[in-house]
């Protein structure tokens, strides 16, 4: 008898189940910013460099500096020290700052990883990390294509630190929501406004008309408004310094999550082929088994 | 074929045992400090690399060699294949200890492991989205699964003792655990296919960060065909090692039968995998004989040549190459996983990672540990069938 051919088939069956989805992961829905978005509006052209911002960010978020003994801040990465970093892009045209902090993803793949959602996309589409459910896995570590959420590997009770757009500052009501009239940490002390705070549609037409009115003076791209699904920072940078060259990376529209999701989700859409697979696996082990012991009489169970 | 699985007996604190309990405790001091101290004090870890050995090996690969109860079982139960029947125990045991030790890696991992408890508890803060939630539930389950299927071995046993509170427990338990093993049996054959193939489909959220050679969409089917051909290598080689060395019937052509079932996944595997990439125009990738598309070449190798091996049916029933064809399949499978979970995740150039000594020893540790379990349930309690020949006798 042809074990082999036979077997093929029922291996594909099995495998059928895990592979259903690859042709219509599509399916998912590209989410959108929501209603009452908010953000931020960097402009790399307008920032002097004076890492006023990362101060500042420091102190709102009681972030420690990167080494005890040192004087001044020397930080030179995010890391779970620092949430807020301002980088240095030197090349033949010139240089330009970068200010990196957390995008707030339209369509965030810190908060799909989560398994009990310490990461979440609250009303205003600002993305937080709440620590009374991580259990520090560093699976949106993996996930996040900004490399933003930072662990605190020096510590035993480590905790994930990321920008939550100053969530608790001056008492917001809502986490992820500041209270009315005040600005997240950097945007209050920046003595350029290179990085302002307000709604996201308006900062979409703010970095529009900034475009329109210097277009010699700009990359004529506003990055985020769909790189990596839309981000809810949004960037301008000097004209023929590429946005790749600060730490952006290019990656297309697509999110992060979007593939893998819809697959998940398709696979496992409404639970039902897990459940038919068991009952057909259950069907199979009682016939097996009858048989089993209708040959040996008595059967030890396993 | 009914065999009856005897203990192997005889003395526990033989000097192989006492090694493998030294090397475990090794790895216990080396886990105060980790608590004590954080996991920077003990890996090279860091927010490039946050997942390393630990994940790569004790998890996703340990528990992919923990699959040789699933992948037996679906020959027995799915397939209907009574003659393998007898491997199905000794399997059992290993992939529970294999399950275990992926649970027990986990623990040690995560960051904030006092809300672990959490996980399965909380539901109504899980995120359906989360591809690790249903992964790292499914093993959960799995691994309870794994010990209840395999629990008629030690009720067998306590019933046979004198008359205790364990006695009574087995007299007790056994006729209930008997009514549903059928119904744990499929689960047994069902959580296995959830959770591998979702381990596959779960890498994916590196985005770009995972090397297009493993960026592919069939990875849950790859995971779940390469997980079973890897179940079958090691239940091999762990049914050849410890029937050898506690000098049991060897079952060589039972375990030779087993290679129709190895040829059809590992083949699987590798149209799957190449074909996949030739319809997806990476062959440049392929190609390009740097490292990644060394590593993948590699494994293609790995998968095709074992397949090709045990298509040969004079020579498959030759011990020694059968060993070596399952040695194979499980390196490739192995390899695969490395590959998708450590070499094939690029995080960037001024990012490295190579374990630290410490993580090191703590997963050697962990497996003497698994080892030396196994070697204490099978000379107490009946795993291994067939009579031993009376000279081995305990
Ligand atoms: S930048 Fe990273 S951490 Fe921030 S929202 Fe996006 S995915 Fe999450
Ligand atoms: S480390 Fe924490 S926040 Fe990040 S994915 Fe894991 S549980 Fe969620
Ligand atoms: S405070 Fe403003 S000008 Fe100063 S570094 Fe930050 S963004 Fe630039």
């Amino acid at each position: 008898m042809n074990i082999s051919r036979r077997g093929a088939l029922k291996v594909a069956a099995l495998g059928a189940v895990a592979a259903t989805g690859v042709r219509e992961a599509e399916a998912r829905e590209r989410p959108v910013p929501p209603e009452d978005a908010t953000g931020m509006l960097y402009d790399s052209t307008l920032c002097i460099g004076c890492k006023a911002c990362v101060a500042a960010c420091r102190r709102a978020n009681e972030l420690t500096l990167e080494r005890d003994s040192t004087l001044y801040d020397d930080s030179v990465d995010l890391t779970g020290h620092t949430a807020n970093i301002i980088k240095l892009h030197q090349g033949d045209e010139g240089y330009a700052f970068v200010k990196q902090q957390c995008m707030h993803c339209v369509d965030p793949a810190c908060a799909s990883a989560c398994m009990m959602g310490s990461f979440q996309k609250r009303e205003n589409g600002i993305v937080t990390w709440v620590p009374d459910k991580c259990i520090g896995c560093r699976y949106c570590q993996i996930a996040c294509p900004f490399d933003v959420p930072k662990f605190e590997w020096d510590s035993p009770l480590p905790r994930m630190v990321k920008c939550q757009m100053c969530l608790d500052k001056a008492g917001g009501q809502e986490p992820g929501q500041l209270r009315d009239g005040v600005d997240p940490a950097c945007c209050e002390v920046c003595p350029r406004e290179a990085v302002i705070y307000g709604d996201y549609e308006e900062l979409k037409a703010e970095a529009q008309a900034r475009l329109d009115a210097n277009p010699e003076r700009y990359n004529p791209r506003v990055y985020g408004l769909d790189d990596l699904g839309g981000t809810q920072v949004l960037y301008l940078a000097p004209a023929g310094v590429e946005f790749s060259d600060l730490g952006l990376p290019e990656y297309g529209p697509e999110s992060v999550p979007h593939t893998p999701v819809g697959l998940q989700h398709k696979i496992y859409k409404g639970f039902v082929a897990p459940v038919a697979l068991y009952a057909v696996l259950a069907g199979l082990t009682w016939r097996s088994r009858r048989q089993a012991d209708a040959e040996a009489g008595q059967e030890v169970a396993t | 074929m009914k065999a009856q699985a005897t203990p192997v007996g005889g003395k526990l604190l033989t000097p192989t045992m006492k090694g493998l309990l030294i090397l475990a405790g090794i790895a216990v001091i080396l886990l105060v400090w980790r608590f004590a101290a954080g996991l920077g004090a003990v890996t090279n870890l860091s927010d490039g690399y946050p997942w390393g050995l630990w994940i790569a090996f004790d998890v996703v690969t340990g528990t992919a060699l923990g699959c040789g109860g699933y992948a037996v079982a679906l020959l027995v139960y799915a397939f209907n294949k009574g003659k393998y029947h007898p491997l199905v125990r000794s399997a059992l045991l290993a992939s529970a200890l294999g399950y275990t030790l992926g649970a027990i890696g986990v623990l040690i991992d995560v960051g904030r492991v006092w809300w672990t408890w959490k996980l399965p508890l909380f539901f109504w803060t899980w995120n359906l989205s989360s591809i690790q939630l249903e992964v790292a539930l499914c093993i959960m389950l799995y691994t309870f699964v794994l010990w209840i299927e395999l629990s008629p071995a030690f009720l067998e046993q306590w019933a046979k003792g004198p008359d205790s509170f364990l006695k009574r427990f087995a007299a007790a338990a056994t006729p209930r655990i008997t009514r549903a093993m059928p119904w744990l049996i499929a689960l047994g054959m069902l959580l296995p296919t959830m959770h591998q193939s979702s381990l596959g489909n779960m890498i994916l959220l590196a985005g770009p960060k995972l090397h297009p050679l493993w960026y592919t969409t069939w990875i849950p089917f790859l995971f779940l065909v390469s997980c079973i051909g890897m179940g079958y290598g090691v239940t091999i080689m762990e049914t050849m090692i410890s029937r050898t060395v506690y000098k049991r019937p060897r079952e060589t052509h039972v375990l030779a039968g087993l290679s129709d079932a190895m040829v059809v996944v590992l083949l699987a595997f590798v149209v799957i995998r190449m074909g996949d990439m030739i319809w997806q125009g990476k062959l440049e990738y392929v190609l390009a004989f740097d490292r990644m598309s060394v590593l993948f070449l590699l494994e293609i190798l790995l998968h095709l040549v074992p397949a090709l091996m045990l298509m040969n049916k004079a020579k498959r029933t030759d011990r020694t190459y059968l060993f070596r064809a399952s040695l194979m399949i499980v390196f490739g499978g192995a390899l695969y996983r490395f590959s998708a979970y450590w070499f094939a995740f690029q995080p960037g150039e001024h990012w490295s990672y190579f374990p630290a000594i410490p993580e090191i020893l703590i997963t050697v540790g962990l497996v003497a540990f698994e080892i030396a379990a196994y070697i204490v349930i099978i000379k107490r309690f009946p795993i291994l069938t067939g009579r031993p020949p009376a000279a081995a006798k305990a």
